[in-house]
């Protein structure tokens, strides 16, 4: 394991140049025009797709946002995510090193500072693709204030009306607060506050065992801190298939997690200048010792400064806004996108529903949102990926379901590169070849899992699949070779 | 020792062998069976259910007489009628559910362990099975109505908690454990004796609500209903024969629990002959990754690489976890469903690696990586399977005796099976 090195010096002028596209200092709204054809409360990814579309279409647009563009994505989601999650791979990568020929040599230490000054310099780097200089040059009107409906077809802008034919909601969610007695007065970071640490916990607690606890878990455990993820479930990654979780358990008690199912968090506090998270698994009482807590237990929609009820919007606080199929809320001129609104909270999905809903809104035809045929990821090492339904939604639907299932300790290439967890599982409708989903572990099923969202989109069943010639050695073979074995389960009947 | 004996003979010595293990380790003064070999091991209730089950072997096989057997029999029953049914945390049961650990002597809990369900069901199983095979008159008609008052005094409705599915367990100390079944496991045995019960039942539904979670996959070439650990897939049928009869969900598969069983060894042992992970040993006639005894946390660097181990836990194949370690009895547990595999591959052991077979008993846990780590003594699980696993192939006994049982055919029709001898 890595160890922590001396501060390095931390460089300002990156700061300056990403707030300068996602929120200029001293940033003055223009005058807004007597009527939009659309207006966006919310510059994440679901708005900020939204609007860029909306203007090639030729439609006015205001765009609103209270913070940053970029929403959670670029400022505390999956940008920073990933970028902290490679320099824990890279300097993870090291430890392995003499199997594959390296010379022993001392192990370096971790530059917590280098790490997220190069997060940071990623960040503004990805920044500059929805620049407000960018927004401006297309058109779109921002405007950075708190936005409130004042009735059916006016948002108002800090001051400022707007007044529109229709309207995209895509404010997004934020992290859940705690309700855990202690934890308020103790202190603790989420998502948002996380990137902004200066220096690496030497003990690190998790608390949720959902895709981002698990990514932040196993990464600060790579950079060095001593981590504990208590997780209130049997498994991590509830949402997910039990093998996929479980080789996810494994490999996180392989880097050093010290990993707690099972376990509530029933109270937090100060002693001897450390924080306490006192827990219970099973009626046992325990008590972990650190120096910074993550809270990851889930987000919530925002939905609750909007004034909706002004508006006629239909929301609940838990849920989000009320949308139909076709992301339509109970105000017939106003729709939403995003996290505020869908259950499966990725920025894909978000960016998709946000193009979706202005299509919906200006175009001659409306199209239902297929939430199904969206893939995402869970980042850990492996990465986690899954597209379309699981075994058990299948089943729980009356639709008798197979499953294809390819481990990648079978798979050449990923035996060559020495990254062999994990597996493809395709799930097949039973008496066809159509494919219905898949998941994917492996340590980059986040590519691999497109191939399948082409495949499926394609309507390509398991037949042609298992003909479709892949380069040789792959990892994205496997998907071919689940193929093959649907194909060679009905000429031998293998099993039966 | 194997090289030389028959089949026939060789399996005899290897059966009374896992037999005298019960003997040996059964309580004269309350029938209860220690869970292992090792000193001060307290008594697991789902041994005694296996033990109970073996007593008929060792009648018709004459390791015991009639008498002697219906005596020890009747001891335990009268043992787990008597003994403490409250709530409060050193009883010997609630709601006629029994704690998974009890002590050997005194027969109250230990350990804070929980009221378990799939034990208590494995220990009803042997219950029953004693209430079908001892049909004589004295010790043997108390026999009977004491295995009919303590299969209806189990409240399979109290253990849903509300729910469709059963919980996994309960404790005195916060309630029922939060977490339930997943996937297809051993399960089904629970479900079979909780929809027949005629005072506490699980609704008929319940089955099917835990198989919702069941997944059909293609692994390794074979077609499964998947779960890794072997003893997952022997420990309901120990008791019953799945030869033919299916419930709603291997109907849609075209399929049985018993062809599955012998779908799941010849995933086991074409994990073993691929070897992923490369294990000193492994291959097709070296497998049986489940559920057992290993060689505990430990770190080895080996050819430059990183191995670890770990001690007790639910091995399984191909998902893993896989440390190396073997369950040196699960090949020939494999007998009634892959006779073949399982004699080839239990000789192979017996010839190759005959440390794993003392007295003529197989050992829990062996781990030929980490310098032939053998685990230390016996345990009752493995023997008890292995003397009921043995004689399912060689008479079919046990499943003849439960074949007759009411409450398991009641079970069994009422979770959805049929076809076959139902």
């Amino acid at each position: 394991m890595p160890h922590i090195a001396p501060a390095a010096q931390s460089d300002p002028s990156s700061r300056e140049d990403f707030l300068r596209k996602v929120h200029p200092p001293g940033w003055q709204n223009p005058p807004p025009r007597s009527r939009y054809d659309l207006v966006i409360v919310g510059g994440g990814p679901a708005g900020l797709i939204a609007a860029d579309f909306a203007r090639r279409q030729g439609l006015s647009v205001a765009l609103v946002e209270r913070y940053r563009l970029g929403g959670n994505s670029l400022n505390s989601g999956s940008i920073p995510s990933k970028a902290i999650i490679r320099a824990a791979r890279v300097l993870s990568s090291l430890r392995d090193d003499e199997e594959y020929g390296a010379a022993a040599f001392e192990r370096p230490l971790t530059d917590f500072r280098a790490v997220m000054e190069r997060t940071r310099r990623i960040r503004t780097r990805i920044a500059e693709y929805h620049s407000i200089e960018r927004l401006q040059a297309g058109g779109i009107d921002v405007f950075f204030a708190d936005a409130r409906f004042a009735e059916a077809h006016v948002v108002i802008a800090g001051q400022t009306p707007l007044s529109f034919k229709k309207a995209l909601i895509a404010t997004g969610a934020r992290p859940r607060s705690s309700d855990i007695p202690g934890l308020d007065l103790v202190g603790y970071l989420t998502s948002d506050s996380i990137f902004d640490l200066a220096e690496l916990p030497k003990r690190f607690g998790v608390i949720g065992g959902g895709p981002l606890g698990c990514e932040l878990a196993q990464a600060f455990c790579r950079l060095g801190s001593r981590v504990t993820i208590v997780q209130n479930e049997a498994k991590f990654l509830p949402d997910e298939e039990r093998e996929a979780a479980e080789l996810l358990s494994m490999s996180m008690s392989r880097d050093g997690v010290d990993t707690r199912l099972n376990t509530a968090v029933v109270g937090a506090r100060m002693e001897g200048g450390a924080k306490w998270l006192d827990t219970v698994n099973d009626g046992i009482k325990c008590s972990i010792e650190v120096d910074e807590v993550l809270l990851s237990i889930g987000r919530v929609p925002n939905v609750e400064t909007l004034a909706l009820a002004a508006g006629g919007i239909g929301f609940d606080p838990a849920q989000g806004i009320n949308v139909d199929d076709f992301l339509r809320t109970t105000n017939v001129d106003v729709y939403a996108a995003g996290d505020v609104c869908n259950r499966r909270q990725f920025a894909n999905v978000a960016g998709s529903s946000g193009r979706l809903a202005v299509q919906n809104a200006f175009g001659a035809r409306s199209e239902r949102q297929h939430q199904e045929a969206i893939p995402w990821c869970t980042y850990c090492d492996p990465e986690i990926a899954h597209i379309g339904v699981h075994a058990r939604e299948a089943r729980e639907r009356s639709i008798p379901v197979e499953c294809y299932t390819v481990m990648m300790q079978d798979v050449d290439r990923a035996i060559t590169d020495g990254v062999d967890d994990g597996f493809v599982k395709i799930y097949v409708k039973q008496g066809t070849d159509q494919i219905i989903g898949a998941t994917i572990v492996a340590t980059r099923a986040s590519e691999l899992i497109n191939e399948m969202s082409v495949i499926m989109s394609a309507k390509i069943g398991m037949r042609r699949l298992s003909t479709m010639v892949h380069t040789y050695p792959s990892q994205s073979d496997a998907i071919r070779l689940a193929a093959v074995a649907f194909v060679n389960s009905r000429s031998d009947g293998a099993g039966k | 020792m194997s090289a030389e004996l028959t089949d026939d003979a060789l399996l005899d010595r290897l059966q009374r062998a896992a037999f005298t293990y019960l003997s040996e380790n059964t309580s004269a003064h309350n029938g209860l069976v220690a869970d292992t070999s090792r000193p001060g091991s307290p008594c697991s209730i789902a041994v005694v259910g296996f033990a109970l089950s073996c007593y008929p072997v060792a009648v018709e096989r004459s390791w015991l007489s009639r008498r002697e057997a219906a005596a020890l029999t009747l001891k335990t029953l009268q043992f787990f009628w008597h003994s403490p049914q409250n709530e409060l945390p050193d009883a010997t049961g609630f709601k006629g559910f029994y704690y998974h650990f009890l002590d050997m002597q005194s027969g109250l809990r230990v350990w804070q362990c929980e009221l378990s369900l799939v034990d208590t069901a494995l220990l009803m199983a042997g219950v029953l099975t004693v209430g079908r095979y001892f049909d004589g008159a004295g010790d043997e008609e108390n026999i009977r109505q004491l295995s009919d008052a303590l299969y209806r005094r189990v409240d399979w409705h109290w253990a849903r908690n509300g729910r469709e599915t059963v919980s996994q367990g309960w404790k005195p100390e916060f309630g029922f454990l939060h977490y339930g079944w997943e996937g297809y496991n051993e399960a089904t045995i629970v479900y079979v004796l909780g929809v027949s019960s005629p005072t506490h039942p699980l609704p008929a539904a319940s089955f099917a609500g835990w198989t919702l979670t069941y997944q059909w996959e293609n692994l390794l070439g074979h077609d499964v209903l998947y779960s890794g650990p072997l003893f997952t897939h022997f420990f309901s049928h120990a008791w019953i024969d799945y030869r033919g009869i299916q419930d709603a969900f291997m109907r849609e598969k075209g399929s049985d629990y018993f062809e599955n069983t012998k779908s799941a060894i010849a995933i086991h042992r074409e994990y073993g002959a691929r070897n992923p992970r490369g294990y000193e040993g492994y291959g097709r006639d070296f497998w049986g990754i489940t559920a057992g005894d290993g060689p505990g946390n430990q770190e080895l660097r080996e050819s430059r690489r990183d191995r670890r181990f770990f001690g007790y836990m639910a091995r399984g194949v191909p998902y893993g976890p896989d440390d190396g370690t073997i369950a040196p009895w699960a090949m020939l547990a494999a007998l009634p469903f892959s006779p073949e595999a399982a004699l080839r591959g239990t000789r192979h052991l017996l010839e190759s690696y005959p440390q794993v077979c003392p007295k003529d008993r197989f050992a829990s846990g062996y781990n030929a990586t980490l310098k032939g780590w053998l685990s230390e003594g016996w345990f009752g699980l493995d023997q008890g399977l292995l003397v009921m696993m043995i004689e399912n192939y060689r008479t079919g006994l046990i499943w003849e005796l439960t074949r007759q049982c009411p409450v398991i055919r009641a079970g069994l029709i009422r979770a959805g099976f049929t076809g076959g001898w139902l």
